[in-house]
């Protein structure tokens, strides 16, 4: 396996009023492509802020992240933008669907900043939603789906650019047990087609469903559990 | 633009449309602002052009054709004289003159009196231009060469002097010396000058001009009227004329004064097209307005879609896509409003010239300025907003959620 990223060190400060916060105080992590790690922590642990360095929304105030070869800390926004564009899949917890759009826009919205002509959006899109199982509710609105629906919507949107890596913040957080085990078992196929998977979770149970565990704690990454 | 970039454009004018149908009653209230604006540029534009033409129109058929000529001439010489009349006739494009004699005379006959009739003495060029012989024939050039007494009368006199009566043939009094009635005027335009300008109307009769300088007792001609063959060389033959003048006054500042109605339609038409540009200001104030308006909804509609740009730029948004989003989602604002605008200007203007019995020309520059004007609005107030939402940390806008 090859590295896919290599964390050292890093550290992010907030400033908070007069006083200066830091969130993350030095994490060193090093994931290999093909991987499907846990980040396991309570909140306020961090590890929200370690997504969005990883998913490069965000940029450490010191240390050095390198994606896929690549130093993240001088990047311009445009050029994170490009990355996010290109090579991760954001799965939110509240799953982020357009309201307004059905499914299918929903999908598509990636592929829109991605530059990709309409009809092959489309195409890709309807391919997407048949591979999580919603063939048929192509044209709902999210109003018109369940909360796992939502979600497996979500997925599909998150992997329609084919991006290297899947970023899921808490994805069975707002999902029952049924729709939760059914979102996980997804994301197993979807790493075993070669999809790199980060999830962070504060659930233990959920967190062993991947190959790798690791803990976060107060901004420092603890031992990794088996 | 690359390809992509047309989709981006498609694909945001698609979302701005969305947007805007969503929200649709605060997008027409935004929009208000701009269409009263468009409206009154449009309508005020509309009115004044079609006043003007109007105005214009009338003022010609008045006499574009015509130069009026004061002569009071100098010291040593108070007025033209007939050889100066005769150089004045030969000149390029002088189709004729007519001296233009008016005098307030008592007219009697045996059945009635007028104490202020208006005595013009004119010739047979004045009846050449002008259709004014209603009834019997015109004064010709032996009237004039050998002081015929004729005249012809106007209605107002016809039914004063003459009530019931033909006056075909019949005598008239002139202060006192007798003249045969020869034709009965039409009524004009000047008739309706006449008692536009107030005051009783008191009948118009006109003379052969040799007859009336023998009534008024002067030798000189101080006011004539030039008759042109073509209305459009009027300002190189104002220029022989005055030569012409400046001759026969010995180059005399002020003896006489030259006057065209073309001129003045010239000069209303100056004036107009500066009170144009004057409204149509004031009324472009109100897209300024109307623009604060279309930025102040736009700064909250970035405050309430924190969320949905955040979401937008972890999906690979760059900051450029979301500046054009909402930089496109004012600009059609402000043009759906310019458009609606537009309507609604042209509909006032009509109805405005529907009853004021103008005839209504759509003003095209009038719209297509009020439709320019409304899109350069909404670029000019989208920016800030755009601009806002385009720099928005995606951290802080997806942890809105």
């Amino acid at each position: 396996m090859s590295e896919f990223f290599r964390m050292r060190d890093i550290v992010k400060q907030y400033q908070m009023g007069d006083e200066l916060q830091t969130v993350l105080k030095g994490i060193s992590l090093d994931i290999q492509s093909g991987e499907f790690i846990s980040i396991l922590g309570p909140s306020g642990s961090g590890k929200s802020t370690l997504m969005n360095i990883i998913g490069c929304l965000d940029v450490p105030t010191s240390g050095e992240y390198i994606l896929r070869g690549r130093a993240i800390a001088d990047l311009s926004p445009k050029q994170l933008a490009e990355i996010r564009s290109r090579e991760v899949g954001f799965i939110f917890q509240s799953f982020q669907l357009l309201p307004r759009v059905n499914a299918m826009r929903n999908v598509e919205l990636p592929l829109v900043y991605a530059g990709v002509p309409a009809r092959e959006r489309s195409k890709r899109a309807e391919a997407m939603l048949e591979r999580v199982g919603l063939e048929d509710k192509l044209y709902h609105y999210p109003n018109q789906l369940s909360g796992g629906q939502q979600q497996r919507v979500a997925i599909a949107r998150a992997i329609v650019t084919q991006p290297t890596l899947l970023l899921a913040d808490e994805p069975t957080g707002a999902l029952d047990q049924a729709n939760g085990k059914a979102v996980l078992g997804l994301f197993k196929e979807l790493n075993e087609e070669g999809h790199t998977i980060i999830m962070i979770t504060h659930d233990l149970n959920n967190a062993r469903q991947a190959s790798r565990v690791v803990n976060i704690l107060d901004g420092l990454l603890l031992e990794e559990a088996v | 633009m690359g390809i992509s970039s047309l989709y981006m454009l498609r694909e945001n004018i698609s979302m701005s449309l969305s947007n805007i149908i969503n929200n649709r009653l605060r997008a027409f209230l935004t929009t208000l602002g701009i269409m009263i604006g468009v409206t009154a540029i449009i309508a005020l534009i509309t009115i004044v052009q079609s006043v003007t033409t109007e105005m214009t129109e009338q003022f010609t058929a008045l006499g574009a054709s015509n130069v009026n000529i004061n002569a009071s001439g100098t010291a040593l010489k108070r007025g033209l004289n007939p050889s100066d009349m005769q150089t004045l006739l030969n000149i390029e494009n002088v189709a004729g003159i007519s001296p233009n004699i008016s005098l307030t005379l008592t007219v009697a006959t045996e059945t009635g009196w007028e104490e202020e009739a208006t005595v013009e003495g004119r010739n047979e060029h004045y009846f050449a231009s002008e259709n004014v012989v209603e009834r019997g024939r015109a004064i010709n050039p032996i009237d004039t060469e050998s002081i015929n007494r004729v005249c012809l009368i106007d209605k107002t006199l016809m039914k004063s002097l003459f009530y019931g009566i033909d006056p075909l043939g019949k005598q008239i009094s002139i202060s006192g010396i007798s003249h045969t009635v020869i034709g009965v005027l039409a009524s004009s335009n000047m008739d309706l000058m006449r008692q536009a300008q107030g005051g009783r109307d008191n009948g118009r009769i006109i003379v052969p001009y040799t007859d009336a300088m023998k009534l008024s007792g002067t030798q000189n001609i101080t006011s004539m009227v030039v008759y042109l063959k073509d209305s459009s060389l009027a300002e190189e033959t104002i220029k022989k004329l005055e030569h012409a003048l400046d001759t026969a006054f010995n180059f005399k500042e002020n003896s006489y004064f030259v006057f065209n109605m073309q001129s003045l339609v010239d000069t209303m038409n100056t004036v107009l097209d500066m009170m144009t540009a004057l409204l149509a200001g004031i009324a472009s104030i109100s897209l300024v307005v109307g623009g604060i308006g279309i930025m102040n909804m736009m700064l909250v509609s970035v405050t309430e879609r924190t969320s949905e740009i955040g979401l937008r730029k972890a999906l690979g948004a760059q900051p450029k896509h979301i500046q054009g989003q909402f930089l496109i989602e004012s600009f059609i604002l402000s043009v759906i409003g310019g458009i609606i605008g537009a309507f609604l200007g042209v509909g006032l203007s009509a109805l405005f010239c529907n009853i004021m019995d103008a005839k209504f020309t759509i003003s095209w520059s009038a719209i297509s300025l009020g439709v320019f004007f409304s899109a350069a609005v909404g670029i000019v107030f989208g920016w800030a907003p755009a601009r806002r939402a385009s720099n928005l940390n995606p951290i802080d806008a997806l942890r809105s959620m």
